[in-house]
């Protein structure tokens, strides 16, 4: 980390942080100010762009969910879930019964795993003051192991169900190449108890931190489907009576590019808004589960947050919440007839929205009547949040300019890491510099 | 007054992680080495991990990790200064040994690509390929993968701490699969499986879910036709177009994926695409 104070005859004044670190993502945020006000906030992302939407054309459709597995390493899974829903929506195929109960699980094993992630190894030194989790291992040994040992949890879930953790190998459309039988799974339940201790006393953790108070008014955008907290389905909701099914994301959300990044920017009728978990608990807090409910409770944190530095206590809260689902799932799992649904090829366009760890993906594919693909649209939640990490930093900005240049950017790196950005799902490498005018 | 002695504390390996064009699922796996992870915090000093770490320590490092693949001008030159701070450099997973799935650009007009994900393709720096490390500075060893296993790595960096020249097995999947007892689904399935041309590393977890192997750990090294020579794609690839009815396109995708760039799948690849060519 470097900063620089320019000479006071100087009238531009730069601070610059090289590389914000514990984010996944590539990128840089350029913050202008122009007699002491905010002027331009640019979130400027570098990640080299990879193209997936263009060489998933002229693809096998049943290569689709090895190839979106690699958009990121994090939430590989949520990218396999979009793409099978909306093929399958092409094929007029529905999954219920124990296939979707799997997926149900399988989402599981990853929210548990990413979210724990941030929330110890990413966000946790942020609070505690530490460079990274191995330095708060020093001090906080017994919450690390905690948290490694609650991120293990879910590994094995996605390693039981899809062969390995990272790009498991096992969904397809129509259900799995293969499902486990129930002892394999109940063979699950003994660590799921542990976490599920582990879990409630993660959220009183996290809940005991210092948060600036820094509330912003968010359009909160999220599936909200009748029954349960989501997962693959639902329409999509938001706190400001939005309720509009996938087919017609397009339609309400628009993607536009900006010069100063490799990521497009989405936004909702003109306006930016907020995906992830403090949008999923606005809109489902009601479908928690009992345990996860009052866990949340217990932060006598006022609803909805509003926070965005609470968004490690949301992340945390769904930790809880996604064991409780994996215990619930695990119990009443009977293995179906067949690993997967037939599938009949026909031509078409399918749209899917699932929630990833860091909120709503959005996929369209177009299928030829020979199954390849024709045309391959994608929205990560990141590029969605993108808009909203800028708004925060608007309005942060103000706060920390009289702080010396080092702290104030400290200061905004943390708003843009509450986000979890993972910005191509990927990397780490975010340059920090607020230019004064 | 007896002047205190300096003890100087010994110095432990200094660890860095740098990333290039990928997914971050190989990083993820260091990250995942849950039980490992604080041993290893102890036994290296994890001088430059940018995704863990706040801390950004400055070369030369004695081990340096590289994940991703070259794709823009600018990682072209910074994967130069990368090599000049390592003192061993390992590529870990199928993006840095072999270009990785974004290699598919490799076979097409990046230009076109460009234009079919961003409105104002003027804004997007991007080369017309993507390439392993290996064909911009000398790697030291190449961890293949996709991801990588993480049990692998860890055993490199104990063996090059203990000294010890690492041992990276070369020889097809099948062996791993059999020793499974998995049925081969090649075999009684019928489905493409890449498994016979395949390294071993992943342990053959796609035959054992039920499904084909499509190729994460590149290409085996003296299946049948001998050690240290390619596996032999031909006879695979003709079983698959003469036997299981694959026509060429599918033929051509089948050994075009995750590791498509490397050598002997891309001569395989490209061999079907003539033909392809030739039939049309």
């Amino acid at each position: 980390m470097k900063g620089r104070k320019g000479p006071a005859k100087k009238k531009t004044r730069t601070i610059a942080v090289d590389l914000l670190a514990r984010v996944e993502g590539e990128g840089a945020l350029r913050v202008t100010v122009q007699n002491g006000q905010v002027r331009d906030v640019e979130l400027r992302i570098f990640e080299p762009p990879r193209f997936f939407e263009a060489f998933l054309q002229g693809r096998h459709f049943d290569e689709v969910p090895d190839i979106v597995a690699r958009i990121c390493g994090i939430c590989p899974v949520a990218y396999q879930m979009s793409a099978v829903h909306a093929l399958e929506q092409i094929f007029g195929l529905s999954v219920q019964g124990p296939l979707r109960d799997l997926r149900r699980l399988l989402y599981c094993g990853e929210w548990i795993e990413s979210h724990t992630l941030h929330v110890y190894l990413l966000h946790a030194p942020d609070f505690l003051g530490y460079e990274n989790a191995i330095e708060m291992a020093k001090d906080h040994q017994a919450a690390v192991t905690r948290g490694l040992r609650l991120k293990k949890v879910g590994n094995r879930i996605l390693t039981l169900l899809g062969g390995r953790s990272v790009h498991p190998v096992s969904v397809k459309v129509g259900g799995f190449s293969r499902v486990p039988r129930r002892i394999e799974l109940q063979a699950l339940a003994d660590d799921l108890r542990w976490a599920r201790d582990a879990a409630a006393e993660t959220v009183r953790w996290v809940a005991g931190f210092e948060f600036p108070v820094f509330l912003q008014d968010y359009t909160s955008v999220a599936l909200r489907p009748s029954q349960e907290y989501p997962f693959n389905e639902g329409p999509i909701a938001s706190n400001r009576g939005l309720e509009i099914p996938a087919s017609e994301f397009e339609s309400r959300f628009q993607e536009t590019q900006v010069s100063y990044s490799n990521a497009l920017h989405c936004t909702l009728e003109g306006s930016p808004y907020l995906v992830g978990p403090l949008a999923r608990l606005h809109l489902n807090q009601d479908r928690l589960t009992p345990l996860a409910r009052q866990a949340l409770a217990e932060t006598r944190l006022s609803l909805p947050l509003r926070n965005p530095f609470h968004g490690i206590v949301a992340r945390s809260v769904e930790i809880l919440f996604a064991v409780e689902e994996a215990l619930r799932l695990i119990e009443d799992y009977q293995p179906p007839p067949e690993p997967a649904l037939p599938v009949t090829v026909r031509a078409g366009t399918g749209m899917a929205c699932t929630e990833a760890p860091r909120g709503i993906l959005y996929h369209r594919y177009e299928v030829g009547a020979d199954g390849v693909i024709r045309q391959a649209k994608i929205v990560p939640p990141t590029s969605q949040n993108q808009g909203r990490i800028e708004e925060d930093l608007r309005g942060f900005v103000p706060r920390v300019l009289d702080r010396p240049n080092k702290e104030a950017a400290v200061g905004c790196e943390r708003v843009i890491r509450c986000y979890d950005p993972c910005i191509s799902c990927a990397t780490h490498f975010l340059r920090l510099e607020v230019e004064q005018v | 007054m007896r002047r205190k002695k300096k003890i100087k504390k010994p110095t432990r390996p200094r660890l860095a992680v740098y990333k290039f064009a990928s997914c971050d699922g190989c990083q993820l796996s260091v990250l995942n080495l849950e039980d490992e992870l604080l041993a290893l915090g102890q036994a290296l000093d994890l001088a430059y991990f940018p995704e863990a770490s706040s801390r950004m320590g400055k070369g030369p490092f004695d081990i340096v990790l590289v994940e991703g693949s070259i794709t823009t001008p600018e990682d072209a030159r910074r994967i130069a200064f990368v090599r000049e701070q390592a003192k061993v450099l390992i590529t870990i997973g199928a993006c840095a040994t072999a270009g990785g799935i974004q290699a598919l650009r490799n076979w097409t007009d990046v230009e076109a690509f460009k234009q079919a994900v961003y409105p104002s393709p003027d804004y997007i720096h991007s080369l017309s390929t993507s390439t392993p490390i290996a064909e911009h500075v000398r790697v030291d060893y190449e961890l293949w993968g996709c991801p990588i296993d993480k049990e692998q790595l860890l055993r490199v960096i104990t063996n090059l701490l203990a000294g010890v020249r690492p041992h990276l097995p070369t020889h097809s999947v099948c062996l791993e699969c059999k020793r499974q007892g998995n049925v081969c689904v090649l075999v009684a399935k019928g489905v493409p499986c890449l498994g016979p041309v395949t390294k071993t590393g992943c342990g053959a977890i796609c035959p054992r879910m039920g499904r084909d192997c499509y190729g994460c750990f590149g290409p085996a090294e003296g299946a049948s036709l001998g050690p240290g020579r390619p596996p032999n794609t031909a006879s695979l690839a003709g079983h698959f177009h003469r036997d299981l009815h694959l026509i060429p396109v599918e033929v051509v995708r089948r050994f075009r994926g995750i590791n498509g760039y490397v050598q002997p799948f891309k001569t395989e690849s490209e061999a079907w695409e003539e033909t392809l060519k030739r039939e049309s």
